[in-house]
């Protein structure tokens, strides 16, 4: 169980609306985590560059935090084997699904595209029902 | 068309990712029991991540409906590329629900993924390499699947 943190959920969803919509107005492009970070497996082309750039905006985060000491909480003991499903359908199911939190979920909800619209409820609803039944069955055992 | 790559482009590129990563951080976003506790409905539920979604909503939706929409080139003269599609297909609901199903078990969706890497964890690393496995491996399934 975690504590409720209102305030600093509010304010860090303010940056990802802010960097998100500032590619938009700049790049003309709309900030989908997984469709930039997966299009860098292509051969580079004009668009390579910028991608690469963003993923190492995202990547490079935490150190600019360090002189305010944020800490980011360890992973929780998962198997390595449940981590590798887990990286392997997150990765199939935004590229199959076209997107992601950020790109579905923020920029497509914030636009009002229905196939956003429509891909968040379903991602939402099936993790709820993923963690609901993952954690009836921890009950059990 | 072919449109001057210019350095500005990818020095914005960088501020977006970085002021996205910081608001990972600061939200919650990159820590998978926060996440698992907000999808946790029917447990003990943390409603943080609602307001992380409210957050970022609240400023891009009117920054996108009020003055990039009109745009017709990005403000460093960049063609806009936004979906248009309005059908919803197949792809899309399957897709999303393997996503949801990986999201759920593990916490983690690809911008904090990336995020993490800095923590130099072995298990976010083993998760990003394993996304990327499945960045690459979903279109040839799907090509596998259209022949079939």
């Amino acid at each position: 169980m975690t504590e409720f943190t209102p305030i600093s959920a509010l304010l860090g969803g303010a940056l990802i609306g802010a960097g998100g919509v500032l590619l938009l107005l700049l790049n003309g492009r709309i900030a989908g985590i997984s469709g930039i970070a997966s299009q860098l497996l292509q051969k580079p082309n004009g668009d390579w560059g910028w991608r690469l750039a963003f993923v190492l905006g995202l990547i490079v985060a935490p150190w600019v935090l360090l002189p305010t000491a944020i800490n980011i909480a360890p992973l929780a003991e998962r198997s390595t084997t449940l981590i590798i499903i887990a990286g392997l359908l997150v990765g199939m199911g935004t590229n199959i699904g076209s997107g992601c939190t950020s790109g579905h979920g923020i920029c497509g909800m914030a636009r009002l595209s229905k196939r956003s619209i429509v891909a968040t409820l379903v991602f939402m609803t099936t993790a709820i029902i993923v963690v609901a039944v993952s954690s009836n069955l921890k009950g059990w055992s | 068309m072919k449109q001057p790559t210019n350095v500005k482009t990818y020095l914005s590129a960088l501020a977006c990712g970085l002021l996205m990563g910081l608001g990972l951080v600061i939200s919650g976003m990159v820590n998978p029991q926060k996440v698992i506790g907000f999808l946790d409905l029917f447990g003990h539920w943390d409603p943080s991540l609602a307001f992380v979604m409210a957050g970022a909503l609240a400023v891009y939706a009117p920054v996108y409906w009020l003055v990039v929409k009109r745009r017709e080139k990005s403000a460093l003269q960049q063609t806009m590329q936004i979906p248009v599609r309005t059908d919803l297909d197949c792809k899309l609901l399957i897709g999303a629900i393997l996503f949801g199903i990986g999201w759920g078990l593990a916490g983690i969706c690809p911008g904090p993924a990336l995020t993490l890497l800095t923590t130099g964890e072995s298990q976010i690393v083993l998760f990003v390499v394993a996304m990327f496995a499945g960045f690459w491996l979903a279109p040839k399934w799907l090509s596998l699947l259209d022949k079939n």
